[in-house]
This record gives structure tokens, C-alpha cells and sequence, in this order.
């Protein structure tokens, strides 16, 4: 239902191909129609992704694919809404709006795909990068210190964060299709090896590292959370982390909740006509 | 006849408040009022005024000489008592200390000190000024109460009451007036009249960043967006306001955004992304002077050529300028009309004169007013294609999640019917050209100046914008005095409207541009797309709008 016949523009054995199927899947298992979701992507090989979907597309400005999947969901509350894009557009040229899509709550599902290099510019650091690591562009090496996606989430408040492993899809399609069951922002954030640029975090770089949260491990327990996220360097926790629905942004909002959705209201000149004695 | 008022203070003391009371009760007298706002960008202190203009006939613009100044502070007094005509006074209300000087004379003193202990209440001072002011014009009191019961309540309002008639009963009636005939109107500002015109027009969605003066649009939606449900969302900057506007509009409700000229300069990608991916959006740009921050409370004209050339790439648009309230009004709907119509951006530009000025208008005609959508109906479609490829340019649009089976994609990059990636050069030329090909009927849309003065002028002025009220009545003045001169006020212009100024640059003996800027933005447009050169050029960028008699004197000095 979701496949379309388009030749992708990714390298062999890049990531995303593995990303793309489960994320299929998960709209298979979900029984999501094609026409009622969307994917909002920005600029890099991440966000081509919607390009090889059968889904609706906004494949925007680089950085910005959150401002726009946020405003299509509040357009019309009744779209599924997904954000992809990777790290560099959503940590890097789009962090101010990663900051404040945690701070609203909307539902909707924000999957980055974490190589920790820029692939499509060729080569250089992401914000995700490793400190030191020699690149395209960094050649002795980066000096800033690398930003932790799934740490800053929770510090902002997120109620649904995860991080999975591009390499194991069965995984993946599961926790994509909880963060879009799931009634608020999720972030996913994807680990994936980038064979073309980044030959530090390589499939067996992440493999050697990931280990599965125990089925009984406590979604809503937030100190554990915060203890997770910073595990890194010998051991990288795979799954959902925290999950805790909250308040969301659309039952918050009378204008949202109470009516339809803002996309099938009905128009109509004079509805501004009574407004006029405020200026008599 | 007409009458003009100053109400000067330091930021903070009111002098919006009182402009408003006693612009409200002339309105509601029949006079045609006319209030107009110099303020600093800041929230204490400083010297900011407000001048009421009021007249029995129609008037466009503030104007320079002063019937009476409402002095909150001496430096009121001092700084505009030389702007008063002959008969003119100035009430002081600062109580304690007398004024000393060569206007001493002028000065109506306020029993300030008595009021204050009657009413127990500092803050009311300034209303029993406006009582002493309505007074002295002859007029009566009742309509300055009623505006104060519709702000005030409680035991403020009872000090107010009282010390407007105290501030009445002080004075006695000084100045010659005549009566206006009672009409029907509105008493509003240009973007009060944007934010209407948006609401008429079935806006549903407006997402901004906070930059004076565009702010005021986003805060009169923001207090209509429960009953007329519109979606107001403050974005964490410019650049997600104009991205979530066309995602918005993308899934199908009508979209705006606005800004200054600094906030919209981190809007010009997104300009770029709604030309390339054919997605409407109106976009208002409030404009005051730059670079940078610039004067952040004061207004220019600076951004005309920035904004007909924003965003990247080649792609078409169209930018109308505000002349008036009305003009915002009607020209806000029409802006929704035309970008959905031909699914480009359709920018507004106005100014922070034109922003905070408030007028006495008829009351706006929604009888007029059409939404026009230009969505497919067809519903029975197979394989949608979002940039089909049509004679007029023009690709169907539908809505995501209407139609089953169909999906719409959208795209920033170059892209084929089916609004996926490609590199071929054949497609792109076809998508160019498709893009272009909405220029052509665009003209046909488009509305020829305004033209005000004598028949055949010998002196042609050329103007655009926020200038049309100060300009029409420079022109009538002269005109009147026996000059040959008439103007051409630009509303539309990109595309520029091109016929009537041709027809009246062979009639004209000397053309002269007159702008709000530095450079003469409007003189090098017209150059550009029309070979007509201007003859003299008078400029202003000082912040302050050009007022009918400074208009009037630069044109004697230098063209008449």
C-alpha cells in the first residue's frame, strides 16, 4: 500500500534504507489509509525518504520540517503527522524549533535519523558528531562537545522519547508505531551508520554497543531516563525510554478541540461583520 | 475648518488612553477624526505625543500646526508650543511649579492640585484635561463620559467622571467651531484593518514572531481567534512563523504571516519555498526604518525593493501597498483571492504610519466581499498530480486527506508533475515556464494608481503607500491655490501597473517621485519597468511621515 516506484538516491548500505521499510511497516500494522498521513521532511538524504513513501509529502526548507508538520497537524488534527529528517536538520540548522515542538506537545511523531555526519554535503560534522573526530571538513578534528538528542528532550519535557537502531527493523517498526499511538510529541531518534562518511560509527560500531531495555523496565520512570540517555560509549540503551502522556497541545486548545478541524470550517465574509462595533 | 490636538507626556503617563477618549468622543460628535502616534521605543520615560485631528469635512492625514497642546510634562509645552497657531493655548497639568517663558501667556492652568484631593486619584488628572479641552472647543461632555464608562469601572471610573467635570466646569469656551452633520463611521487603524480584512477573508491561520509595528495584527486576531476561530500561534522565530504559514496552508486553510522588515529578512527562504512549491500565503510587512534595528517605533518606506525581491530564485509574486484603513481592509481579502488563485505569496506592504494611525472611516462593506478558493471540485480524480501542467500555468489543487486514494506531494526541490525530485533538464524548463506562464493573466488583475488633482497636470508626483493621505490633500491645497499638479498613488505595484502613468507622464511637464526613504525606491522601480525618469525627487527618511504641509513647502521650494 505504501510502496512507490521510485529509484532512491541513497548510497549502498546506507541506513535509510532500512528505516524506510520500517517505517512502512508500521504504517501497515497501524491500518493508517495513505491520504490521511503526511511527512514532513526538510533537506538531506534523511528527508528524501517521503520521496519513496506513498504517503502525503511536504519536503520543505532544510531545518525546518517541525514548524511545517506542526502547523499541518494543527491545520487539520485529523492527518497522521510525521517529521523525519537527520541530524543535522533537526538538531542543527532546526534546533531553535526542536526545542520549542518538545515544549508545545503536539501530537506528532518526530523520527531523526542519527548518522552523526552530514551525508549529503559530503562529509562533515553534525551537531551529533564525536568530539575529536577527523571529517570532511574538521580535519584535526571537532572540537564542540557532541549534542545529546534524548538528554535534551527530557530536560525540555518530552513525553515520549526513544532511540533505535537503523540496523534492526523489526524494533524499529514496533516503537514507530507506538510513538504515533502515542497521544503527544515523540522523538525517535534513529542510530545509523553512514558507510559513505562516517567510518567511526560504523554498523559494527553500533552493533558492539546496543543492548535492549528489559521488558519490565519502567517507561515512566524519569531519573532511570536521565541515567540512560547518557550512556554512550560502551553501552548505547535501545527502546522507548520514557513515555508518560501529558497534557497535549490539541485537547489544551479550545479552538482545536471543540471544533472540527480548523481545515473544514466553514467560510464566510460576515462572520466579521458583528467585529465592526468594536470600532463604532 | 479643522482642529488639531496634541497630547504629549513621558511614556507611561497615558497619553494613548486619553487620545483615544477624546478621539472617540469627537467621533461620536460627527467630526471626522484623525489621531496619529509619535512614540519612543521604550515603556518609561522619554517624550511621546499623540495629535487628534478633527474637522467637519473629510481628512486624510495628522498635520503640524496645533489648535491646543495638553501638556502632561513642561517638555511638552516646550518642544511644541511654537507649532500653535495664533489663537492657540496649552493646558499644563503638572500641578506645583508655574511655567516661565515666552509661551506663559498660552498656558491654561487646571485647578490640578484640587481635583487630585477631590478625587483622591493622581492618574486622573489627564481626563480633566479633555473635560477643559472639549470646553474651550464649546463642545459637550456627555460623549467623553460615555467613552470613559465603556474603559473604565468601579471607583477609577467615578474619579474619571468626576474629573472630567471638574475640568470642564473650569474653563470656559474660547475657540470658534463649527458643528459637523452626524455620519455613520468606523474608528480604526491600518492594522486593525488588516486583521479585519483577514477574518473577512476566512484567514483561519496567522503565525508571527512579535516586531513593532506589525504586533498589533497578530494581537486583534489573537482576541477574535475564539469567536471568529482563528488560529493565532506565536512562533519561537520568524523563520518557523512563515514555515508553519505555508504548511498551514499546504493542508488547506487559508494562511498569514507578518512582520518588520528585520523579522521578514529571516522570512525571505520561505518566500522562496512557497514559489517554488506554488503553495499561497498573504504576507503582511510593516515597515519601519532600518538597517537593523533602526528606529523600531518609527516609519519608512525602505523595504519596497527588498521585499519585490525577496527569496531566492525566479519566481512570480505580487506586492500591493496600503494606502489607507480602507485600503488594508479590502485589499487584505482581495491578497487571499489572488494567492490562492494563482498559488503565490501576495505580500502586504504597509508602514508603522499607516499601522498606528487611526481614522474615521465608513463602515467597511462586506456586501462585496467573495472568498474564492480555486480548489478542485473534482473528486473523482485517479493519480493526482500536484504540478500538473496546464495551459495557464495554474496545477489543480486539492486538499490532503480529502479525496482516498489520492496523495499530494509537495516539493522544494525542482520537481515532476507528481511533485517528485528530479534533475532533468527538460522538466525544469517545463516547471519554469508553467510557473511564469501565471504572470500573464496577474496583469489583468491588476488595479491602476489612484489619482488625485487637476486634469492634465504640468507637475505629475509619483507616490506610493501610507503617503496617499498627507499627498491628497498637499494636491488639494494646491490645486486649489491654482496649481497645476496631480498625483498618482500607487497601490499595486509589483506587478507594476503601467497605463495611467504612462498616459499622464506625456501630459506632465516635470514628474516628480516623493517617498518615505533615501534612495527612491518607487523612481528606480519605474525606471526599471517603464524607461519614464523622474525629474526631482523628494525624500524623507527621518522616521517622521511626511505631513501635507511639509509636502506642500518642499514642493514650492524646489519644483514650483
Amino acid at each position: 500500500m505504501f510502496n512507490i516506484s521510485n529509484e532512491t538516491a541513497w548510497c549502498p548500505g546506507c541506513g535509510n534504507f532500512g528505516i524506510l521499510e520500517a517505517l512502512k511497516n508500521a504504517l501497515e500494522s497501524l491500518n493508517l489509509p495513505p491520504h490521511k498521513i503526511v511527512i514532513s521532511s526538510g533537506i538531506g538524504q534523511a528527508a528524501k525518504t517521503p520521496q519513496y513513501i506513498n504517503v502525503n509529502m511536504y519536503n520543505g526548507l532544510h531545518g525546518r520540517s517541525l514548524p511545517a508538520g506542526i502547523a499541518i497537524k494543527l491545520a487539520n488534527k485529523d492527518l497522521t503527522v510525521i517529521v523525519e529528517s537527520g541530524d543535522g536538520c533537526s538538531y542543527g540548522e532546526g534546533g531553535n524549533h526542536f526545542i520549542h515542538a518538545v515544549r508545545r506537545n503536539l501530537d506528532i511523531t518526530h523520527i531523526v535519523h542519527n548518522n552523526q555526519i552530514y551525508g549529503l554535503t559530503k562529509g562533515q560534522a553534525s551537531p551529533t558528531t564525536s568530539r575529536m573526530q577527523k571529517t570532511e571538513l574538521q580535519f584535526d578534528g571537532v572540537r564542540l562537545r557532541p549534542l545529546n538528542p534524548i538528554s535534551l528532550a527530557l530536560g525540555l519535557g518530552a513525553g515520549f522519547v526513544a532511540r533505535c537502531f537503523s540496523g534492526d527493523k523489526a524494533h524499529l517498526s514496533l516503537v514507530i508505531a507506538e510513538a504515533i499511538k502515542f497521544k503527544g510529541y515523540a522523538l525517535i531518534d534513529i542510530l545509523q551508520p553512514c558507510p559513505s562518511f562516517n567510518r567511526i560509527n560504523t554498523f559494527k560500531w553500533y552493533k558492539d554497543r546496543i543492548y535492549y531495555l528489559p521488558e519490565d523496565y519502567d517507561l515512566t520512570d524519569l531519573s532511570k531516563a536521565r541515567v540512560l540517555a547518557d550512556e554512550w560509549d560502551d553501552k548505547i540503551p535501545l527502546g522507548i525510554i520514557y513515555k508518560s502522556e501529558s497534557l497535549e497541545y490539541i485537547s489544551e486548545n479550545p479552538i482545536l478541540n471543540d471544533n472540527p478541524p480548523i481545515v473544514d470550517l466553514p467560510l464566510n465574509p460576515f462572520d466579521a461583520l458583528e467585529f465592526m462595533k468594536d470600532f463604532k | 475648518m479643522d482642529y488639531n490636538i496634541l497630547i504629549g507626556g513621558a511614556a507611561g503617563q497615558g497619553m494613548d488612553t486619553l487620545g483615544h477618549l477624546i478621539a472617540k468622543a469627537l467621533k461620536n460628535l460627527g467630526f471626522y477624526v484623525f489621531l496619529h502616534k509619535d512614540y519612543m521605543s521604550r515603556i518609561r520615560g522619554g517624550h511621546n505625543f499623540v495629535t487628534i485631528r478633527f474637522s467637519v469635512d473629510p481628512i486624510f492625514s495628522h498635520t503640524d500646526e496645533l489648535t491646543l497642546i495638553i501638556a502632561l510634562n513642561y517638555e511638552t509645552a516646550h518642544i511644541h508650543s511654537g507649532k500653535l497657531t495664533e489663537s492657540g493655548k496649552i493646558i499644563v497639568v503638572e500641578d506645583g511649579e508655574k511655567i516661565n517663558g515666552e509661551y506663559a501667556s498660552l498656558v491654561i492652568n487646571l485647578p490640578s492640585k484640587e481635583i487630585i484631593q477631590k478625587t483622591g486619584n493622581r492618574r486622573v488628572i489627564g481626563t480633566a484635561a479633555l473635560g477643559c479641552a472639549l470646553k474651550l472647543f464649546g463642545l459637550p461632555l456627555e460623549p467623553l463620559l460615555n467613552e470613559a464608562k465603556n474603559l473604565f469601572e468601579g471607583q477609577i471610573l467615578d474619579a474619571n467622571i468626576i474629573a472630567a467635570q471638574e475640568g470642564y466646569n473650569s474653563s470656559e469656551a474660547l475657540f470658534n467651531r463649527e458643528l459637523p452633520q452626524p455620519w455613520d463611521s468606523i474608528f480604526i487603524n491600518g492594522n486593525e484593518s488588516i486583521a479585519l480584512g483577514a477574518i473577512a477573508a476566512g484567514c483561519k491561520f496567522y503565525s508571527a514572531y512579535p516586531m513593532t509595528p506589525a504586533t498589533s495584527i497578530m494581537t486583534y486576531l489573537s482576541k477574535k481567534s475564539k469567536v471568529a476561530t482563528i488560529l493565532v500561534e506565536q512562533a519561537e522565530d520568524e523563520i518557523a512563523a512563515i514555515n508553519m504559514a505555508l504548511g498551514a496552508s499546504y493542508a488547506g486553510v487559508r494562511a498569514m504571516t507578518g512582520s518588520s522588515g528585520g523579522g521578514f529578512a529571516l522570512m525571505v527562504e520561505g518566500v522562496s519555498l512557497a514559489g517554488i512549491t506554488e503553495t499561497p500565503i498573504v504576507i503582511a510587512i510593516s515597515q519601519r526604518p532600518g538597517p537593523a534595528t533602526g528606529f523600531p517605533t518609527r516609519t519608512e518606506q525602505g523595504d519596497l525593493g527588498f521585499v519585490i525581491h525577496s527569496g531566492h530564485g525566479e519566481f512570480p509574486r505580487m506586492v500591493i501597498a496600503l494606502r489607507h484603513p480602507e485600503d488594508a481592509f479590502y485589499q487584505t481579502v482581495r491578497a487571499f483571492n489572488v494567492a490562492e488563485k494563482y498559488q503565490i505569496p501576495v505580500f502586504l506592504l504597509t508602514d508603522q504610519y499607516l499601522a498606528d494611525y487611526t481614522t474615521t472611516v465608513k463602515p467597511f462593506d462586506f456586501s462585496n466581499i467573495t472568498i474564492e478558493r480555486y480548489l478542485t471540485t473534482e473528486v473523482h480524480i485517479s493519480n493526482y498530480l500536484r504540478y500538473a501542467i496546464t495551459e495557464s500555468g495554474i496545477s489543480p489543487r486539492i486538499i490532503p486527506g480529502r479525496i482516498t486514494g489520492q496523495i499530494v506531494k509537495l516539493d522544494s526541490d525542482e520537481h515532476d508533475e507528481s511533485g517528485h525530485i528530479t534533475e532533468s533538464a527538460e522538466i525544469r524548463n517545463d516547471m519554469v515556464n508553467k510557473r511564469f506562464r501565471k504572470i500573464e493573466p496577474l496583469y489583468d488583475e491588476l488595479i491602476e494608481p489612484e489619482y488625485v488633482g487637476c486634469e492634465n497636470p504640468e507637475t505629475l508626483l509619483l507616490c506610493w503607500g501610507s503617503t496617499y493621505g498627507p499627498v491628497k490633500e498637499a494636491i488639494s491645497d494646491l490645486n486649489l491655490g491654482n496649481h497645476s499638479i496631480g498625483a498618482l498613488i500607487f497601490g499595486d505595484i509589483w506587478p507594476l501597473p503601467t497605463k495611467s502613468l504612462n498616459r499622464l507622464a506625456k501630459i506632465a511637464r516635470k514628474i516628480i517621485n516623493l517617498e518615505q526613504n533615501a534612495t527612491g525606491q518607487l523612481a528606480a522601480l519605474i525606471k526599471q519597468q517603464s524607461m519614464i525618469a523622474c525629474d526631482h525627487s523628494l525624500l524623507k527618511y527621518d522616521g517622521r511621515q511626511w505631513s501635507k504641509d511639509a509636502i506642500i513647502d518642499s514642493l514650492k521650494k524646489e519644483v514650483l
